[in-house]
């Protein structure tokens, strides 16, 4: 197992990066945010298109999950309003690799609630109905991959119809869809297609939040070393310290959990799903305390709409319930594990 | 030196030396003459200057071979902080007398820092060390919490030398042969019931100084090789999945149905997952050293454990219902070692207790993970240029 970042990945994080500080800084999402704008198609289209991040699931073409989650490692930190998770993860994973989606000329999803659940569109004949509520990344996909009851999967590029939902993720906005009889092409019968679809998007969703804990830490920190109160910077005092030391502990641990997810998925390693049901039920709680405390540590600012943080807590608190909760993630774990109720 | 080499010297060991017929001590000794006993000291100190990393793969040999192995002193005081810190600081007679009975067991260690004015505030120590007529050291004071004193041949002991200057500056740093008639052992009984650390009286105890390590006045700098050292040593194994406190729970839980209720089913999950997380932790840590990149990660894994193993252990408690309300026994006794598996849970859930002060205490380390891996300023000092001999006690 292999737990530290190759220079490859190291190289690819620092192209994502300096891409996502150019043309998306987190003062660039707010006002997106404040002006009611969704996803910025350029910004996807130089990070899918130049920076070909939308086809790195493909190890065919070089790729790697491990490299998948250092882009969501850094899309996390940023918040940059893409939909690449939809995209490039789930949709990507449930159809086993697909030329349209990996030029990131075309986006798609997958269409299940964001918080899990069973498929509850109906297919008969080779035409799908149904209505599948608060699916993330359904606003822009040109193209949707619909697991149906029964647990196969289809594809659907017309005959549908998108709703926004006014989304707590105001980042990550989602959707309902509408499948009125519209025509499909069958992927897979198979359920476990599915089915490991949707672990390794929660096995790399623990790096998106990882991205967003460490910038929530970060943050704090910078902020902190600054702001004087009482003649001092608020940094010298030992409650305020003594909590960050016990944040950062957290993000060590998240990062070692999020890394051997990325890797157990990469190297189809036989013990991938308990390492993803441990990566999933701590990340997600360790991003969620990440940014409760940047907001309690900012004070007065943390509160307002002008300061970035409370964008991190509605990410980290959507993404906490996303493909399953800390505790539905738990309850597998007992099952893998060997510890029965 | 590479692996195939290691190999061909732990093959000719093991011909000169077969397991079955020889005695332990003997083994042992041949061991660390061979350059076995921890591969990356010095030729002629035990090792062969090689990687550190390739450690394991002489161990698997040996472990294979049914060697006898110098645990269960591994951990020790010894082993993880003494040796080190001679290593670094000693001088080649030193490092020729003490590291080989050190690493065969024949030599116990034991750690004379903490006093009973200067536990976290290490520096402010007051035992103090006074050349004589002869040359020597002449050391008073008292010193407490010591473990393993009543079975140790010497010990690591920080003493101040000069008390006109500021507190850090005036320390030096020697070792102590405990058969000194000055030095006295009280056993100290703690919550457990057992007495596994002392108090240590130092009566006019003579120290010559060729048992001084480094120069007089830079013993704090000669100790934080020890705690930097101690920090590692505690917290700091390699364990498989379910290893330690996490596996004795999980077996216990599949053993004995009757026991689970479903409110400690969630918190054994919860448990479950921070152990694999503090182990995967570890291990991303000792891939990044072995890799060369020492990343900061190190002190938080003391800080990690002894959170883990109090909620482990108090969890283990109450899971056993009617059987967590006894306790094995209340003797007291003097463990040569303290054996944190051997015995029953109650025992467990008490010793936990100080995981957290033992070696820096969890506030400590909070501090030091502030200030010195995110950069936090330091709290305002009161105590930094002042003579020691000025501040108040
Ligand atoms: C089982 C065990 C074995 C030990 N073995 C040895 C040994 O072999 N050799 C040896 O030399 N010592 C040994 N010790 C001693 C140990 O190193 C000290 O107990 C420890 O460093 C704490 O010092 P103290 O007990 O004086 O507590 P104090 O320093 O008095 O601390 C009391 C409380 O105040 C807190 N505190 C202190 N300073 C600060 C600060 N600046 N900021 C915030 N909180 C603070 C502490 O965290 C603690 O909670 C052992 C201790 C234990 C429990």
């Amino acid at each position: 197992m292999n737990l530290l970042y190759s220079e490859i990945e190291e190289e690819l994080r620092a192209s994502v990066r300096d891409l996502l500080h150019d043309r998306s800084p987190i003062e660039a999402v707010l006002a997106r945010v404040s002006a009611d704008q969704g996803y910025d198609p350029a910004l996807w289209r130089a990070l899918a298109v130049e920076l070909g991040v939308a086809g790195l699931q493909d190890p065919a073409a070089g790729g790697s999950l491990r490299e998948v989650a250092v882009v969501l490692e850094e899309l996390g930190r940023s918040l940059a309003p893409t939909p690449f998770l939809g995209s490039a993860v789930l949709a990507t994973a449930a159809l086993g690799g697909d030329e349209r989606l990996a030029s990131g000329e075309r986006t798609g999803t997958l269409v299940l609630p964001f918080s899990g659940g069973a498929p509850s569109v109906r297919e008969t004949g080779g035409r799908l109905t149904g209505r599948v509520t608060s699916v993330a990344d359904a606003l822009t996909a040109d193209l949707l991959v619909v697991p149906v009851v029964g647990g196969a999967l289809w594809v659907v590029e017309r005959g549908f119809t998108v709703t926004p939902r006014t989304s707590l993720d105001q980042t990550r906005p989602l959707a309902d869809v509408v499948l009125d009889d519209a025509p499909g092409q069958l992927v897979t019968e198979d359920p476990a297609v599915l089915e490991h679809a949707l672990l390794t998007g929660a096995g790399l969703l623990a790096s998106e939040q990882l991205g967003i804990a460490e910038w929530c830490l970060t943050t704090t920190v910078e902020y902190l070393r600054e702001r004087r109160q009482f003649n001092r910077p608020l940094g010298s005092f030992q409650a305020l310290k003594h909590r960050l030391a016990d944040l950062w502990l957290e993000v060590v641990g998240a990062r070692a959990a999020a890394r051997a997810a990325a890797d157990a998925l990469a190297s189809e390693a036989a013990d991938a799903p308990l390492l993803v049901a441990v990566a999933a039920s701590h990340c997600g709680t360790v991003a969620v305390r990440a940014a409760e405390e940047c907001i309690q540590l900012h004070g007065g600012i943390g509160m307002t709409w002008e300061h970035p943080a409370h964008l991190y807590l509605k990410r980290a608190k959507a993404d906490q319930l996303a493909l399953g909760t800390p505790g539905h993630h738990r309850a597998r774990l007992a099952e893998l594990a060997n510890l029965p109720a | 030196m590479n692996e195939a080499d290691l190999r061909t010297r732990v093959h000719e060991l093991l011909a000169a030396y077969p397991p079955s017929e020889v005695d332990t001590l003997d083994f042992l000794r041949a061991r660390f003459d061979a350059g076995l006993a921890w591969v990356h000291f010095p030729l002629g100190l035990g090792g062969l200057g090689a990687p550190r990393t390739l450690q394991a793969v002489v161990d698997a040999e040996l472990t294979a071979a049914g060697a006898p192995d110098n645990d269960p002193r591994r951990i020790g005081i010894g082993l993880g902080m003494a040796a080190p810190t001679i290593l670094r600081y000693g001088t080649a007679e030193q490092q020729h007398r003490w590291l080989r009975p050190l690493w065969t067991g024949e030599e116990v260690w034991c750690q004379l820092f903490s006093e009973p004015g200067a536990g976290s505030d290490l520096a402010a120590l007051a035992t103090r060390a006074v050349p004589d007529a002869e040359g020597s050291w002449r050391v008073n004071g008292q010193k407490v919490w010591t473990s393993s004193a009543h079975t140790a041949r010497w010990a690591i002991l920080i003493a101040r030398t000069d008390p006109a200057v500021p507190k850090h500056q005036g320390i030096t740093y020697f070792v102590c042969d405990m058969t000194d008639p000055g030095v006295q052992v009280r056993p100290l009984r703690q919550l457990t019931g057992e007495a596994e650390f002392n108090e240590v009286f130092l009566t006019d105890v003579r120290i010559p100084d060729s048992d001084r390590l480094g120069a007089v006045g830079e013993g704090w700098r000669v100790a934080q090789t020890t705690l930097n050292n101690e920090r590692v040593a505690i917290g700091g194994q390699r364990t498989p999945r379910e290893g330690g406190l996490i596996g004795i729970v999980a077996e216990t839980w599949r053993e004995r149905p009757e026991l689970r209720t479903a409110e400690l089913h969630q918190r054994l999950l919860q448990h479950w997952v921070d152990a694999e997380v503090l182990r995967l932790t570890g291990e991303r840590l000792r891939q990044q050293l072995a890799a060369g990149q020492p990343g900061p990660e190190g002190a938080g894994g003391k800080l990690g454990f002894a959170r883990l193993a109090q909620q482990l252990t108090a969890f283990e408690v109450e899971l056993l219902a009617e059987e967590g309300l006894g306790y094995d026994d209340w003797t007291l006794r003097r463990p040569e070692l303290v054996d944190f598996n051997g015995r029953e849970a109650g025992y467990r859930y008490l010793r936990a207790k100080g995981n957290s002060i033992e070696g820096g205490t969890s506030e400590i380390l909070r501090n030091i993970i502030a200030e010195r891996v995110l950069g936090l300023p330091p709290e305002p000092r009161t105590d930094k240029d002042v003579p020691w001999k000025e501040l108040s006690r």
